[in-house]
């Protein structure tokens, strides 16, 4: 037989009990999970994923992108836009002169990371990402004209240039270690493997940067694929 | 004169009082004097009131933060001990919006109109020994007087705004605020009669024992006084679990729907006020008011207070929203007849000797109690059964 009211008490002792132990137990065990957010982060998983970046070697020179164009025709929202640099001649240089992510349009699919040969975009674990309006007094006049010019300056805000999107491969192996160590691995092995028999498959040697200078023709990876 | 050091600090806010009187006597007319007097009682009382009021939206949110695990506000100040601040800054520079049906004047009306007897009320509360702003012989009579004034404020503000949300509010407050008056105000029966007056401040002197705890919460009819006046104050404030009439699952925001800014927070200000004083008034009454042993009148005051105040919002964190019927339901065919058996319970009390009043008490009370529980059983229909045609 239960007592009449029984179930009011037994239900406030749940309440006192909750909030009695928020006070000292830890968070898996039934304490305040609550992270305090820009003083506390979570620790963000490896496979965690945001915004795509490039990666560089040594030194933001050495960029491994040799613009070839391939996350640009597979992306799906079409944010990234490759130019590729020419020398004096106008012969390509296999590097990107410009290189721009359109964060405000990229669904951070991934794909770029997928398809690319080089090993070169990799997704960020960076989330914090603002845009900064080129002018942010929006006065009258900025406000009639809202529709054109303060759109325009929202979408360029949002878009990473080649400089900002470089980042080193000490900052790749720090966020995504497995992954940058295995994918370190095969590019070394790859090297050796080259260097092992470089003048047989390819006669021409005009100043290789990571021996993939070398390979000749525009878009023909197959030289560096085989490590992926 | 030697006095000790604790009845000092106990009569620390009266001594104070008496110290800027005696100052200002000796350049003001007695009159004048008279009148400083109020002067300062009222001040104290209209600063003590909202600064209480704010700091228990604080408590409160801490509270209820921590059995829902989480932190609470913590971000304005240390342990967000301005976030009160913060938000009256945010209230005063909302917009006012009243709409454009609306009676004008009766809206505005509205909340300046609640917060006046929440406010008054104050008088009446023994703050410590000797801190009741004015010792009415009738203390326990305009106390129930002028808080029943609330529901008017209320009714007004929902039938003004002219919102079929805030109307149905607004009928609910006037429902359950004149339904639970009844019991609360008969719950408080004998606690008179025990005490022989209505002053607030006799009530407590009754309580008074030598060593052993004379408060009424430790008879059969105290406890039982005790906690149908706790159940009605808490409904008397409209707080959860009997919050019907600013549900905001069924009603947006009940009667104060239409309120935006400062006469929003004049609502939620008035009815933290009542919040306090109802508890206070418990204390007063049942829980031997300002009376313990060690620390400062005033100090015991506001603790049982407190303690009240706390186990309230326990409430709102604990129970879920009464259902209309139930609620009529509770307060007139199980508090009703509760509050009247108690008033027997207090004469038998009376007119019988010490062990022979446990035993008459406990039995009546055991049996009327079992009586009103099976009365007051909820008729479940049968569940129906439909056959299906072939």
């Amino acid at each position: 037989m239960t007592v009449f009211g029984w179930g009011v008490f037994k239900g406030m002792l749940v309440t006192l009990k909750n909030f009695a132990t928020s006070y000292f137990r830890k968070p898996d065990e039934g304490g305040i999970f609550t992270v305090q957010y820009p003083e506390e982060r979570e620790k963000t998983i490896e496979n965690f994923r945001n915004f795509p970046f490039l990666v560089y070697d040594e030194t933001p020179e050495k960029i491994r992108c040799v613009a070839c164009g391939i996350c640009e025709r597979e992306c799906p929202p079409k944010c990234i836009h490759i130019e590729m640099e020419t020398d004096t001649a106008g012969k390509p240089a296999r590097r990107p002169a410009v290189f721009d992510i359109d964060y405000g349009l990229c669904m951070n699919c991934g794909m770029c990371e997928e398809v690319c040969p080089f090993d070169s975009i990799f997704m960020d674990h960076a989330f914090e990402v603002t845009a900064v309006p080129i002018s942010t007094n929006l006065n009258k006049t900025v406000l009639d004209q809202k529709k054109t010019k303060v759109s325009a300056e929202r979408a360029e805000g949002l878009v990473r240039h080649k400089e900002k999107l470089l980042k080193s491969n000490e900052y790749f192996r720090e966020i995504r270690p497995a992954l940058a160590s295995a994918i370190d691995q095969k590019r070394k092995a790859a090297e050796e493997k080259k260097r092992a028999i470089p003048p047989l498959r390819h006669n021409a040697s005009d100043g290789p940067v990571l021996g993939r200078e070398s390979t000749g023709g525009q878009a023909q990876p197959s030289a560096t694929q085989e490590p992926k | 004169m030697i006095r000790s050091i604790e009845f000092y600090i106990d009569m620390i806010f009266v001594t104070a009082k008496v110290w800027i009187l005696d100052l200002l006597s000796r350049f003001l007319p007695d009159w004048m004097v008279v009148f400083a007097s109020i002067v300062i009682s009222s001040v104290v009382i209209l600063c003590l009131g909202p600064v209480i009021m704010m700091y228990l939206t604080l408590l409160e949110r801490k509270l209820i933060g921590r059995i829902q695990n989480r932190y609470g506000p913590n971000r304005v100040g240390k342990w967000g001990l301005l976030q009160p601040i913060a938000d009256g800054i945010k209230m005063f520079t909302k917009e006012d919006i009243v709409p454009a049906n609306a009676d004008k004047i009766v809206h505005l009306l509205a909340p300046i109109v609640i917060v006046v007897p929440a406010l008054m009320v104050f008088l009446v509360v023994p703050f410590g020994e000797r801190m009741t702003a004015v010792n009415l012989n009738i203390g326990l009579l305009y106390f129930i007087a002028v808080s029943s004034v609330t529901v008017l404020p209320i009714f007004m503000g929902s039938w003004a705004s002219r919102n079929k949300y805030s109307l149905l509010g607004g009928m609910r407050t006037a429902a359950q605020m004149i339904s639970y008056e009844i019991p609360m105000t008969l719950a408080v029966v004998p606690a008179i009669m025990m005490s022989q007056s209505l002053s607030t401040n006799t009530i407590v002197l009754a309580q008074v024992g030598d060593y052993d705890l004379h408060w009424f919460i430790f008879t059969p009819w105290g406890i039982v006084g005790f906690i149908v006046f706790f159940l009605c104050a808490t409904a008397e404030c409209n707080r959860p679990p009997f919050d019907l009439p600013e549900a905001e699952s069924e009603l947006v925001a009940g009667f104060h729907t239409e309120y935006s800014g400062m006469k929003f927070a004049l609502f939620y200000m008035a009815e933290y006020m009542n919040t306090f004083t109802l508890c206070g008034i418990a204390a007063t009454l049942f829980l031997g008011g300002w009376q313990g042993p060690f620390l400062p009148s005033w100090l015991w005051f506001f603790g049982k207070t407190f303690v009240l105040i706390c186990v309230m919002i326990w409430f709102r964190g604990t129970f879920p929203r009464f259902r209309v019927d139930h609620l009529m339901g509770f307060a007139w065919k199980f508090l009703l007849p509760l509050t009247l058996v108690n008033i027997l319970l207090t004469a038998l009390w009376q007119f019988t000797s010490d062990l022979e009043a446990w035993f008459w008490s406990i039995l009546v009370l055991g049996i009327s109690l079992w009586i009103l529980v099976k009365l007051n059983r909820t008729f479940v229909p049968e569940k129906r059964k439909y056959l299906l045609v072939d």
